[in-house]
């Protein structure tokens, strides 16, 4: 018992304590002083849904994860799928995990230089192949799915992997009782096995996924500040300034308290549907 | 095993491949071309930068003088390895009682990491940073891994690893007159080493490059971290910004991280992947 005693009250100052404070919080007109704290009801929250500011960087973040989620989950299983029988599988999985194991901000002022909105090697290709240039970044219109880009050069590598493990573990018979059904190569034989077998994966995968392109906040911070024109503010940027630039805690917290949620609620379907996964298999696949 | 089977659609497959490992290798490319580029010469409308030996010594010299690269790396190592000591110093214990002890409180301890897990850790972050500015900590090291030293992540792996160790070997171990700490200590942190590994990876790439908490914490640059201090750098530099040295001390700052998954890649991917578990 005393082995744990110190986790335990650890973990109720500085994870549980903490997150219901800040429960407490949202409810409040708490500022950084804290002085004069008072109960505002659920003042925050509908402050949040009216806020033409936060509506805004709720519409961006979304857009990002519309771009993010499917480009880097289609992507990573393609790889997956190509990578499984190359000769180059070693090097192949080592260049498209590299993403994922850099520092991201010393790679996202790499990628800030190449996509330079005149001079950098984006530009500079696109002007040999005789197109206009872009100004990526610096363009209100661009600049998110610049971002988003990024994004998803961070991700395929992580979601390659996850699907390389999920293909390892569909038996080899499946393929050879498919073969005899006659889908023995190609697209057919990739929708009649590979795909539902890997079903509970690509669940994990796109809740993983999403959650992380909801979380997008290194890129933003370091290059665009949530601008041009507020383009790229996101909802863990402006949870950042509201909390610990405007010290608003009140409303920052009421913010989180909201991510916590949407967070928790994607958690909880992807364990409903590995669970269902599980009984149907655990029945023998009856239904 | 799915697509390839003729060689020509194993060409193509190759191709498709080759086209986007170059993609996500270039940014890496570029940033070590740029670090050795005199500064004059990056954007000069070539379509990449040309290494000189000069450009490289002036920009590697400016990355260490100018910027105190070296500082935001001493204190990016102080940092990791604190939070790593204290994290395994707190779980292992931890995990060794949910998994082979029985006390009164266990249930609702493992519940409660259970409920940890679904937290994201942007949320206790307020009271804590109000907690920290009270005290006077801000701009400290204790700022940057106090609110660290509790993983749930690490208590639910180790955990997870010990329940299934030989129950007949801790009877043992009792009889020899091993306390239960020793018996975490000396038995079951070995026993653990893979997990261990797995986790200290984890740990050790995510307070690395993290922005977030520094960027809360810390506005003294003789404190920041490396991510903190490469996006300071950055800022400061606007405008007239020395690109040169910037990628300088982004090659400097991503290499130990790059090099570790190089020479560890089974240990480094499945740290990662664990963690996002």
């Amino acid at each position: 018992m005393i082995l744990s005693v110190p986790a335990m009250l650890l973990l109720v100052a500085l994870v549980i304590g903490p997150a219901i404070l800040v429960l407490f919080l949202s409810f409040t007109n708490a500022s950084l002083g804290l002085a004069g704290i008072r109960f505002i009801g659920l003042a925050n929250y509908t402050r949040m849904l009216t806020d033409p500011g936060f509506a805004q960087s709720l519409r961006n973040t979304a857009l990002y994860v519309a771009v993010v989620v499917p480009t880097s989950i289609g992507w990573g299983l393609l790889v997956a799928l190509l990578i499984a029988r190359s000769r180059f599988a070693v090097l192949y999985r080592t260049a498209y995990f590299l993403p994922v194991a850099a520092t991201l901000v010393a790679l996202a002022t790499a990628w800030e230089a190449i996509l330079h909105p005149s001079l950098g090697f984006a530009n500079t290709l696109l002007q040999l192949l005789g197109a206009s240039p872009v100004r990526f970044l610096s363009d209100p219109a661009t600049a998110i799915y610049a971002l988003a880009a990024i994004g998803v050069w961070q991700l395929v590598g992580f979601n390659m992997i996850l699907f390389l493990a999920g293909l390892s573990t569909i038996p080899e018979e499946l393929y050879e009782a498919a073969a005899i059904d006659g889908a023995d190569r190609g697209l057919k034989r990739f929708l009649l096995v590979t795909w539902p077998m890997l079903a509970p994966v690509t669940v994990f995968v796109t809740v993983m996924t999403i959650i992380r392109a909801f979380s997008v906040f290194e890129t933003v911070a370091v290059l665009t500040q949530g601008g041009p024109m507020k383009s790229t503010s996101v909802v863990l940027y402006t949870f950042y300034q509201e909390g610990f630039r405007f010290f608003r805690v009140g409303y920052a917290s009421a913010i989180s308290v909201s991510f916590f949620v949407f967070v928790t609620f994607l958690s909880l379907v992807q364990m409903r549907v590995s669970e269902r996964r599980a009984r149907w298999k655990a029945s023998g696949g009856q239904p | 095993m799915i697509l390839a089977q003729s060689s020509s659609s194993r060409i193509a497959s190759d191709a498709v491949l080759m086209t986007g490992a170059i993609v996500m290798v270039f940014p890496f490319v570029w940033m070590i071309l740029a670090s050795l580029t005199p500064q004059s010469e990056i954007f000069n409308g070539d379509l990449l930068p040309t290494p000189t030996l000069h450009g490289a010594i002036d920009n590697y010299g400016t990355a260490l003088s100018a910027i105190p690269l070296l500082r935001f790396m001493a204190n990016g190592i102080v940092v990791c390895v604190a939070i790593l000591v204290l994290q395994i110093a707190i779980a292992i214990p931890c995990g060794y009682a949910l998994a082979k002890l029985s006390f009164p409180g266990r249930p609702i301890l493992l519940v409660a990491v259970l409920l940890g897990l679904l937290v994201p850790v942007q949320i206790p972050t307020i009271p804590i940073y109000i907690a920290l500015a009270k005290s006077g900590l801000l701009d400290s090291y204790a700022a940057l891994v106090l609110p660290w030293i509790v993983s749930v992540f690490a208590i639910f792996l180790f955990r997870q690893f010990f329940v299934t160790f030989p129950d007949e070997v801790l009877d043992a171990a009792r009889l020899d007159g091993f306390s239960e700490l020793s018996i975490a200590w000396r038995i079951m942190l070995p026993a653990a080493w893979p997990a261990v590994a797995s986790f200290s990876i984890f740990s050790i790439v995510a307070h690395w490059n993290d922005l977030y908490w520094p960027m809360v914490v810390i506005t003294n640059p003789d404190m920041m971290t490396p991510s903190l201090g490469i996006a300071y750098f950055r800022q400061a530099g606007e405008g007239t910004g020395n690109v040169g040295a910037l990628m300088a001390g982004g090659v400097l700052v991503t290499a130990p991280l790059v090099a570790l998954f190089l020479l560890m890649q089974k240990h480094f991917i499945r740290g990662l992947v664990l963690g996002r578990h």
